[in-house]
């Protein structure tokens, strides 16, 4: 690792400004578990890392009377899934943040540094993308909002620009009769990085049965996360069914523009897809209160 | 040696001696070393697989503030002979382990040593390795065994011939030996089976995954005497490397093993302590390097990546007939690898009139492998054990009944014609058999049960033992043997048992080289057993001078003293006697201080057999394999500590586990493409099932109380075990290590195509 400066800023003023008067390359460090890795490993030099984890807005999490989510950019994943409302309002969420690295590695990684991070297979992008999140930033020329859909541009690759940062990742409030649910595959049990990861959102009308809208992203196999649209229209007005169900999960294959690495091949990772859509929208369903022992078919939920 | 079948201490559980050290963190491992004035060493290491060094120019780094010496490979002499040193399971040419320290003129393999810094800081050396300019010519890749055996690939080393029992081969090859054992006539052993099965396997290349990477530290006092503080499993291994390596006599270096993150096998090779004393040798300070994972993974020895052509015929009734098997082990850049090992185990466990065994050890652009846990026997018992099974299945006879009507006892032979002495192997699949486990019910779809056993023949060696003795009565033990398994507690519990001591009154240490008598390392299944007798011996010395001693306390002569339960009786007279406590506080009265010394040496044989039986689920969707239960059986002669016992035959479960669904090197041109943790994958405590053990006790014909080596055995079943339940659980023959979940998935689609088309 090369010798860097290191600035504990206290407030996000102050981290723009030591982003910007860095005078090489400098970056935000919020939990450190990938920045401090890619720095020891060479990966990335800096001439300037700017602590934003002693920034008490940063560390909120934050679920408002109406059930709006504000997860401060540092938060920690531990914070996030043992927050009583985000269980309750975000299960996805939790179902993301609680299978980021290992336990403790939970508590120092944010989401915030998983979605600038911007791996293709960051595990919390396709649930935020699903959620319908925006990343809210700031940086010398003030503040804007991105929806974290366009948020990441290629691997590693984001929105961002010099000197920017994320302070603030503001989820909608749920609305009835939802479900989201993400879930990836890996060698493994925990610690791992998704092969292909998966997160499918619905909502329906328990009256007519059907679904009046979807949400499908993929990880791990694009450039970026990216959304299944073909797999979601065809979701979308349906009757809730097995054969819908089946049929989205193939054609979600079609949003797909995997590799093959050393963690899989491009074909299984494509396979992957639609067994993980199928589990998923099952699993999205039940949380959206569909019965769905009834569609019969052989239900691998969850 | 002890006769009673009732002990005193051996065989309990008491809580380990270095215990405290280990749980506080308190414990100095070879990273925890500063020394003053210490410099920081880094190793620059060649990105080419293949390549001729044209020229090195370390003129930069010599010029970078902090910067205090670099060395290459033209700083350590050139060894021309093939004068072999020892490294722990295996022997090694002194050159090529020359050429793993730097590389001379030539690089082999990627992440072979070029030079080295030795720099006031870590970052300094870093960036000095930038600075040193080399200049490559690269040359063809041979990156595959079987393609390195072809007559016209292209040749590693211009002077390797295949050495063989018919000597040596005419015309340089990368086939650097050639073994083959044979019984009987195979041909008409296969005319008359009932059922012939032959299977192709690969396997790929594994590391021992030791969690504490590699490391040294070393100091060169001005008058030349050499201190080396490094992680090893065999301090006068290390000892001999660097006094062959630098042409330094033994006697001016003193080699202290720290203690110890994991070794199985691959920490006996003095890979960075010549060059840190090079180091330190130039600069006069004290130099330390500790490897990065991504250098543990590509500069250190894995295991032999294989391929295994095998062959195996049966009667109607089971009886094996004959078996042909064709191995070839990757020994990685320079010769030496396990298929020697694998020769001789594979098949043993089994009676076959008839066999030919045929192994190869060939030489690639990898790095050269080195010794783990039962070095090159997992891999053949995959092949054996899964074959036995897919006969087992097509006679439609119990895969364990298989084995007993075929298996070894003491007497018969192993494929090298050597006898077995008191062995357990029968008695272990008849525990199998009875096992709950084994007859537990299994139901459900995708689930599966499988078995497989495992043979390790296991080490003996010297072993050299020093017992001293406090005047408040407790007793110091001094062994040579580094303590990976928990072999302070185990030795001291032998002390405590002959001496009718209790076990805190013991206290037990490693001593380096200087410290205590020669020691072979800690391998080969051997400390239990090699240096267990060394006590025992060290024991029986000591009280045959406490017999004096209480004599003269007693006011007899020596002859009337008896030893009876911790007391020096005088024989007829129970009432006149002098406890063993009360003698070691008075030695300086009876006669002044002593020492008791203890040497083993040629041991017989004592060897292992172990099996595996596992239940698992396969996610017909994705081929991902959950372990649902899992026993490890073994015979271990006696156990003296039944935790470390079972802590043995688990660890090699566990990572036989890893083997069989995870690990593996992948290359690509020569280029191991997963030098982490992250994409080399261990098994965590997430991804193993309990393994419940079951310890089967068949006294060993030599060595005290029975004893026999556990370390290694254990890793030797849990691949064929999991491919057979991945057969009973879903219709594929696994035949390729690791079963990933994406080779699974593939031979299970494969299959499901195939079901398809016969259908239509």
């Amino acid at each position: 690792m090369k010798p860097f400066e290191y600035v504990a800023a206290r407030t996000i003023d102050e981290a723009v400004e030591a982003l910007a008067s860095s005078k090489g390359p400098a970056k935000p460090l919020a939990g450190g578990t990938d920045l401090v890795v890619q720095l020891n490993e060479g990966r990335i030099t800096l001439d300037r890392v700017v602590d934003i984890g002693r920034i008490p807005e940063l560390k909120r999490v934050d679920v408002d009377a109406q059930g709006q989510l504000r997860l401060g950019a540092a938060a920690p994943c531990v914070d996030v899934y043992s927050h009583l409302n985000v269980q309750r309002l975000f299960p996805m969420l939790v179902d993301s943040a609680s299978i980021i690295g290992s336990v403790q590695v939970q508590s120092r990684a944010s989401i915030g540094g998983n979605l600038c991070n911007a791996s293709p297979s960051g595990d919390s992008i396709p649930t935020l993308i699903c959620l319908g999140a925006q990343a809210v930033i700031q940086g010398p020329s003030g503040r804007r909002v991105v929806p974290v859909e366009e948020f990441c541009t290629g691997p590693g690759q984001t929105v961002l620009q010099p000197a920017e940062l994320v302070v603030e990742i503001v989820v909608p409030a749920p609305g009835e009769n939802e479900g989201g649910k993400y879930l990836r595959f890996i060698p493994r049990n925990e610690m791992d990085i998704a092969v292909v990861g998966v997160g499918s959102w619905i909502r329906w009308e328990p009256q007519s049965g059907r679904i009046t809208d979807a949400r499908i992203a993929l990880g791990a196999v694009a450039p970026t996360p990216v959304r299944a649209p073909e797999a979601e229209a065809a979701l979308i007005g349906k009757e809730v069914s097995w054969d819908v169900i089946d049929e989205a999960s193939r054609l979600a294959v079609n949003a797909a523009r995997p590799i093959s690495d050393v963690r899989g091949s491009a074909e299984y990772r494509r396979h992957l897809v639609s067994v993980l859509v199928r589990r998923t929208l099952l699993a999205a369903l039940e949380r959206a209160g569909v019965d769905v022992k009834d569609l019969g078919g052989e239900a691998y939920a969850g | 040696m002890a006769t009673a079948t009732q002990y005193r201490v051996i065989g309990t559980r008491p809580i380990r001696p270095d215990g405290y050290g280990k749980v506080t963190g308190k414990d100095q491992y070879g990273a925890d070393v500063i020394l003053p004035g210490m410099l920081y060493c880094k190793v620059l290491r060649s990105p080419h697989p293949h390549a001729i060094i044209k020229a090195i120019d370390v003129s930069k780094a010599l010029a970078l503030p902090g910067v205090m010496a670099v060395v290459t490979g033209d700083d350590l002499p050139r060894i021309e002979s093939s004068e072999k040193v020892s490294s722990g399971e295996e022997t090694i040419e002194a050159r090529f382990m020359t050429a793993l320290c730097l590389a001379q003129d030539k690089v082999y393999f990627k992440g072979q040593p070029v030079a080295a810094v030795a720099a006031t800081s870590l970052a300094t050396a870093q960036e000095a390795l930038s600075l040193i300019e080399v200049e490559y010519e690269p040359l063809p890749v041979v990156d595959d065994v079987l393609e390195a055996m072809k007559e016209d690939a292209p040749l590693l080393h211009g002077d390797l011939y295949t050495e063989s029992l018919a000597g040596k081969g005419s015309k340089p090859s990368n086939i650097a030996g050639r073994v083959e054992h044979a019984r009987g006539d195979v041909d008409k052993g296969m005319a008359e089976a009932d059922v012939v099965i032959e299977r192709e396997f690969r396997t790929q290349m594994v590391h021992q995954g030791y969690i504490e990477p590699t490391n040294s530290t070393a100091y060169v006092a001005p008058d030349g005497r050499i201190t080396i503080w490094t992680s090893t499993q065999g301090a006068w291994d290390i000892r001999n490397q660097v006094a062959t390596i630098l042409q330094i006599p033994e006697g001016m270096i003193r080699v202290i093993p720290m203690e110890i993150g994991g070794g199985f096998g691959g920490k006996f090779t003095a890979y960075l302590d010549p060059v840190v004393v090079l180091l330190s040798q130039k600069t006069g300070r004290p130099v330390k390097a500790v490897m990065t994972r991504a250098e543990v993974f590509q500069a250190t020895g894995p295991s032999s990546g294989t391929y295994i052509r095998l062959k195996i015929g049966a009667k109607r009734d089971g009886t094996l007939v004959a078996a042909d098997a064709f191995m070839v082990y990757d020994a990685g850049a320079f010769p030496g690898s396990p298929v020697g090992g694998a020769s001789v185990t594979g098949l043993s466990p089994y009676n076959i009139p008839n066999f030919k065994i045929l192994g190869f050890d060939v030489v690639t652009n990898r790095p050269r492998v080195k010794a783990y846990r039962a070095p090159g026997a997992t891999a053949i018992a995959f092949a054996v054990e899964t074959v036995l099974d897919e006969i087992a299945e097509r006679l439609g006879i119990d895969p364990v009944d298989l084995r007993l009507k075929n298996a070894v006892g003491p007497g018969d032979r192993m494929t090298n014609g050597v006898p077995y002495p008191s062995i357990g192997f029968r008695e272990l699949l008849t525990a199998v058999k009875e096992h709950p486990h084994y007859n537990a019910p299994l139901e459900g779809k995708w689930v599966g049960r499988g078995f497989a056993a495992g043979f390790w023949m296991n080490g003996s060696g010297v072993s050299t033992v020093h017992l001293t003795f406090n005047t408040d009565g407790t007793v110091n033990l001094i062994e040579g043997s580094t303590d990976i398994g928990g072999t302070r507690a185990t030795m001291a519990q032998i002390v405590a048992e002959e001496l009718w001591l209790e076990m805190e009154e013991v206290k037990p240490m490693v001593g380096d080289t200087q410290i205590v008598g020669f020691n072979d390392g800690t391998g080969g299944s051997r400390t239990t057993y090699s240096t267990g007798v060394a006590v025992w011996k060290a024991c029986q010395n000591a009280i045959a001078e406490f017999k004096v001693r209480a004599a003269r306390m007693l006011e007899v002569d020596a002859e009337e003293i008896v030893f009876e339960a911790g007391d020096f009786k005088v024989k007829g007279h129970p009432d006149r006697s002098v406890n063993i406590r009360e003698v070691i506080r008075n030695l300086r009265h009876t006669g002044g201080h002593f020492e008791a010394v203890g040497v083993s040496g040629g041991l017989k044989m004592a060897p292992a057999f172990g099996a595996s039986l596992v239940d698992l689920a396969v996610d017909p969707e994705t081929g991902k394999v959950e372990i649902l239960r899992w026993t490890q059986f073994q015979d271990v002669g006696k156990a003296i500590h039944p935790s470390y016992v079972e802590g043995q035959l688990q660890g090699g479960a566990a990572q036989g586990i890893g083997w069989a669904l995870y690990e593996e090197y992948i290359f690509r041109d020569g280029h191991m493409l997963n030098p982490t943790f992250l994409d080399y994958r261990l098994p965590t405590a997430l991804d193993l099932p309990m393994i419940d053990t079951c310890i089967i006790e068949v006294p060993a014909s030599d060595g005290p109380y029975g004893v026999r080596g556990v370390g290694e055995v254990s890793i030797v079943p849990p691949p064929a075990a999991i491919a057979n339940a991945i057969y009973r659980a879903t219709g594929v023959r696994m035949n390729e290590l690791p079963m990933t979940s994406e080779r699974v998935w593939r031979a299970m689609s494969q299959r499901q195509s195939r079901v398809e088309q016969e259908a239509s």
